[in-house]
């Protein structure tokens, strides 16, 4: 197929529709209009619904709805927006519905700014809402891996009944690049035999629900959510190791300062320290297996991350002990420079010596 | 080919975020690596504006182009006081000089003043001062030429607004010309 040019947030509508999207519920917030913007004008055009809800709250509960009657639906939102939403998508994970959410992520806390940020990482991988639930995290790096994950998301989210979370940040969501849309593979799904559409008089109900006053069952809930976690951390776990083979430093880093790590890691390359670059595609499951494929070049690792310091904590989990576990990071809607990077790697290297 | 970084900037309304996504647009139909990365805020209309355009033929990392631009396309006096510092030295530095009449402060860059509101007025349409400041770019840079910009350009308007092709192409065509002239020296 013909490369188009587009918009993060445009792309990540088209690719939705493509990926079976029928239904989209949102509320407004930058910087990601163009997503609720494109879905308004295309998704009627193939027999959809767009619905401007009165809030996020409304709109994840309209998510909530929609899925419990086997639709293909998402909503999308920014950082306080889906701080909203938290409580919507922990019911969902409760009553098992398939449905996918996009954050594209600004600078906090509170409203903070309208410029990227990545200070959502432990809302989006260890839960905002209450309760030992987990959801997929996809972290794209480019507009096609944007495309490429947003086609897939509601057949993962179908398979194991979860909430997809694709995370990106408003640099993903305004800059522009060439995308094909390119079909996923096929998974076998399975059917929905969970949903309330009406019983036809032939079945006992469905019921929909998160509510488990039982104690005994409530735990079997959650045994049963863990197992699928466990199912999931074992077959959608996804990351780029990039020049690891040598390393002395390994980068690890997501999204947007991802890129730019990987200036860094050619800048330092260039002048003889060899440097490298775990990147998790998807924050949870966390890659903690990249860590291991790791030889005994490597002398440290380094979170480049746009927050004060969050998937470091991953990281020094990773690294159990094996390595000391660097930071660099900018927040705030400041994105990490390239020349910053280069000297927090080599001043780092120099500590650990 | 060596990566062309270059950033765009004036003021909202000039169309710098149009030249930058023409850029890219004839980058990605010549099958070379492209990205586009918008200035983004809450003072769009009047205030200042940018892009950053990258044109690789590897993949790009990171879309920001941070004090390694190879050319900055300014339409005003802010933006290339604001971006004459995100220039390698030896880059190029492709002013208004309708608009701009200072100097910028580096002495170790290629400076291609460039008078687009006239050379836009004199061709009878002001609006295409960015189109002549994108032809003097493309004369300066050896990126692309006129006819593959203008191919781009048919694309982007399509039949419906085909109409619109030949004055921008002539603009196009003019601000090669002069940059032409304005570097022979």
């Amino acid at each position: 197929m013909e490369k188009v040019l587009m918009k993060g947030n445009e792309a990540i509508g088209a690719a939705a529709i493509r990926g079976g999207c029928a239904y989209f519920f949102g509320y407004p917030i930058t910087p990601q209009n163009e997503i609720p913007e494109y879905m308004s004008r295309e998704l009627p055009k193939v027999g959809g619904v767009f619905l401007q809800a009165e809030s996020e709250v409304a709109a994840i509960n309209m998510v909530y709805g929609a899925a419990g009657a086997g639709a293909r639906v998402m909503t999308s939102s920014s950082s306080p927006g889906i701080s909203l939403k938290q409580e919507g998508i922990s019911y969902i994970a409760g009553a098992e519905l398939p449905c996918v959410i996009v954050n594209m992520m600004r600078g906090g806390p509170g409203l903070g700014g309208i410029q990227p940020g990545q200070a959502d990482y432990f809302q989006a991988t260890r839960g905002g809402g209450n309760g030992d639930y987990r959801h997929i995290v996809y972290a794209p790096a480019s507009i096609q891996e944007t495309v490429d994950i947003m086609m897939e998301a509601f057949d993962t989210a179908d398979l194991y009944r979860v909430p997809v979370l694709v995370l990106g940040d408003g640099m993903i969501g305004q800059m522009m690049e060439p995308v094909e849309f390119r079909e996923p593979r096929k998974r076998s799904l399975p059917s929905k035999e969970w949903t309330t559409t009406g019983t036809g008089g032939s079945r006992s109900p469905n019921i929909i629900s998160s509510l488990r006053l039982d104690p005994v069952q409530l735990e079997e809930l959650n045994k049963r959510l863990h197992a699928k976690y466990a199912e999931i951390e074992k077959n959608e776990t996804r990351w780029e190791s990039y020049k690891t083979e040598d390393a002395e430093i390994v980068f690890v880093s997501y999204g947007t300062s991802s890129r730019i790590a990987r200036n860094a890691l050619e800048i330092l390359r260039a002048d003889g320290v060899k440097a490298g670059l775990i990147r998790p595609v998807t924050l949870w499951p966390f890659p903690f297996v990249a860590f291991d494929e790791l030889g005994t070049s490597v002398r440290a690792l380094m979170s480049v991350e746009m927050s004060m310091g969050q998937m470091v904590d991953d990281v020094r989990i990773a690294s159990n002990g094996r390595w000391p576990v660097g930071l660099h990071g900018r927040t705030g809607g400041m994105v990490p420079v390239q020349h910053d990077v280069v000297e927090a790697a080599r001043t780092f290297l120099r500590e650990v010596k | 080919m060596s990566d062309h970084k270059i950033i765009c900037a004036g003021f909202g309304g000039q169309g710098v975020m149009s030249m930058g996504r023409l850029l890219a647009y004839t980058g990605m139909l010549q099958g070379l690596e492209v990205s586009w990365l918008p200035s983004y805020g809450p003072e769009m209309r009047g205030g200042t504006a940018n892009c950053h355009v990258i044109v690789s033929e590897t993949p790009i990392g990171s879309p920001i182009i941070s004090r390694d631009a190879s050319a900055v396309i300014a339409l005003n006096l802010p933006s290339m006081i604001k971006f004459e510092n995100e220039l390698v030295p030896g880059g190029q530095l492709v002013t208004n000089s309708s608009l701009i009449t200072a100097n910028p402060k580096r002495t170790d860059i290629e400076v291609i003043p460039i008078a687009a509101n006239e050379e836009a007025a004199s061709l009878g349409s002001a609006k295409s001062a960015n189109m002549i400041m994108l032809g003097s770019y493309l004369a300066v840079s050896s990126l692309f030429s006129v006819d593959d910009v203008a191919g781009a350009l048919q694309k982007v308007f399509g039949p419906k607004k085909a109409d619109l092709l030949p004055p921008n192409r002539a603009a196009l065509a003019r601000g090669c010309e002069v940059a032409q002239s304005v570097v022979v020296r």
